[in-house]
């Protein structure tokens, strides 16, 4: 009976939201304007540069009540189509996005566009490096960094999973999940036999490290594997 | 100066040589070095030659204009696919080109080729300013340069300031691995309060604008949230992961650098791209207008002649006839 309750009572909130004059335009302010005036002291005869908030797109307020979905926005880069070949990377992200960039079977079919995935949703699981954490609308405001694992997001009935290399996730108050990442792949386009293929190279590799810097390269890569191995047999 | 030698001589010598002789004479120095008077041909050698110049500079640049033009078509989609990587730093840490920082550094983005209009002059301009906006007496503010344009501009007159020159971004497609390298780099190289990274955002093939990121360190973000400033909200958040709150800060400080330094890169070759394109094809658009004056002046210097040649032989029949 109270199944449509949430909705019947967001609609006139949405019907507020959808009658809108071009008069009153979110008051978003575009620049800094303390910058903007220091700027034209300092440097009169040039208009001060853009800022990126100039570009950004407004977020919501928080709402008052917890409204009943969650805003889920996925941010990729546009990853590389495996370019491998270099050497002499060290940040330890890198090393994830190889160890997983091997994996994938067609490279074109990776889930890279990088643009902006924005859907409501009922919950998503963000793999933190503390764990698994579960997001409902109205969360408290979260940084979370992520460790490679499942990203899985919960709509209807509907499951979508994803494997995650590493990057971060911010819970804000308005229930908007924003999640960065550097790689995400549907899990059913890894394959499992280049898993079992790369664990037992990176564990081969691991032994035979010499220095430290080795070493970590190939626990990396390890900790991809495995992570990559459970979230396929899970 | 030879023919009015060769006549004084002439002159002198007149009673010596007979009138034959010296006509002979003359028309084989003439031939060689001037056009007697009154012969009013005129060469039009030389204007050929440079419309055929013109027409290869033409040439050149229209095939400059393709290849920016199917260069851009790749890169834009890039550029515009990685435009939502910044966003969610912009919502959580906010956006801070007005704070007031102790160590600055001015990332200025540029292409390493020329001829693309004014966007390595004004990112060098911005550059400039940003660099004068944030010194003052106990301040000390750095350049890192990308880019061969931007070294060359910025190496005049500043030359101290520089910290780190990075050149050859785009011998390969840009791709996020090669940015996080650089940007590794520079965090390992540098010492900041606050990294300002200049760089052009491609808004059209015509229209490019000046932006300014600003990227703050660990230590920044802790005392402005602490101060209640700006980044005040961020203390509302909860921290899961990492030891201390400050180790995730400072992952997220350079994750955050990788990531704004990988769009702005990006952006900047597009805009390159962009400019170069519209560059090229006005020049191209200029060689053709060039041409036509100069396909004018040929025809009408080529009728001149021949209408003068066509006088010299009616003029010359009707004397005889008269």
């Amino acid at each position: 009976m109270f199944r449509r309750a949430t909705t019947l009572l967001g609609r006139p909130l949405l019907a507020a939201r959808a009658r809108r004059f071009s008069t009153d335009l979110p008051a978003a302010p575009t620049a800094d304007s303390q910058f903007v005036e220091a700027w034209n002291k300092v440097v009169p005869n040039l208009d001060p540069p853009r800022t990126p908030l100039a570009f950004m797109t407004p977020r919501p307020a928080t709402p008052s009540s917890i409204p009943s979905k969650l805003t889920v926005n996925f941010m990729l880069p546009y990853s590389s189509e495996k370019s491998g070949k270099e050497v002499g990377f060290e940040i330890e992200l890198l090393r994830r996005i190889f160890a997983l960039a091997d994996l994938l079977e067609d490279k074109e079919k990776a889930w890279n566009r990088g643009l902006i995935f924005s859907f409501d949703v009922d919950m998503v699981i963000i793999p933190a490096t503390t764990g698994q954490m579960g997001v409902l609308p109205g969360h408290v405001a979260t940084i979370a960094e992520l460790k490679p694992g499942i990203l899985s997001v919960h709509s209807e009935n509907e499951v979508t999973k994803y494997f995650v290399s590493s990057g971060f996730a911010f819970i804000h108050a308005n229930s908007v999940a924003d999640i960065v990442a550097v790689e995400a792949v549907p899990v059913d386009q890894i394959d499992s036999s280049l898993v079992q293929k790369g664990l037992q190279e990176f564990t081969q590799k691991l032994n035979s490290a010499t220095t430290d810097l080795e070493k970590a390269e190939a626990q990396i890569g390890i900790d991809v594997h495995s992570a990559l191995n459970a979230a396929l047999s899970g | 100066m030879a023919m009015a030698a060769l006549r004084r001589e002439g002159r002198r010598l007149a009673p010596l040589i007979s009138p034959q002789s010296l006509t002979a004479l003359r028309s084989s120095l003439i031939s060689e070095e001037q056009i007697p008077q009154g012969v009013r041909s005129i060469s039009t050698q030389v204007v050929r030659n440079r419309m055929k110049s013109v027409k290869n500079i033409q040439k050149i640049t229209k095939a400059m204009k393709m290849v920016a033009a199917s260069k851009l078509r790749a890169i834009q989609t890039r550029a515009e696919n990685s435009r939502g990587l910044w966003q969610p730093f912009i919502a959580l840490l906010g956006d801070t080109p007005s704070v007031d920082v102790k160590k600055n550094v001015i990332i200025t983005v540029s292409s390493d080729k020329g001829l693309c209009g004014g966007i390595n002059s004004t990112a060098v301009k911005i550059s400039r300013a940003v660099h004068k906006l944030n010194s003052g007496p106990d301040k000390e503010t750095k350049y890192v340069v990308l880019g061969e344009k931007a070294k060359a501009q910025l190496v005049r007159d500043s030359k101290k300031d520089i910290e780190i020159i990075l050149t050859e971004l785009q011998k390969n497609p840009l791709n996020y691995t090669q940015v996080s390298v650089i940007a590794d780099d520079i965090l390992k190289n540098v010492e900041f309060d606050a990294l300002r990274i200049v760089f052009n955002k491609f808004q059209s093939v015509v229209s490019f604008l000046p932006t300014m990121s600003t990227i703050l360190s660990p230590e920044i973000v802790e005392r402005e949230t602490e101060s209640g400033g700006k980044l005040g909200e961020l203390d509302s958040y909860e921290v899961e992961g990492g030891e201390t709150k400050s180790e995730i800060l400072q992952n997220l400080a350079e994750f955050q650098f990788s990531c704004v330094l990988f769009n702005a890169v990006l952006e900047n070759a597009c805009s390159e791209q962009g400019a170069r394109m519209s560059a090229m094809d006005s020049s191209s658009r200029n060689a053709g207008d060039m041409l036509d004056r100069l396909t004018l002046t040929y025809n009408r210097t080529r009728q001149a002649s021949i209408t003068t040649e066509l006088i010299e032989i009616i003029s010359g029949a009707s004397a005889l006839e008269g």
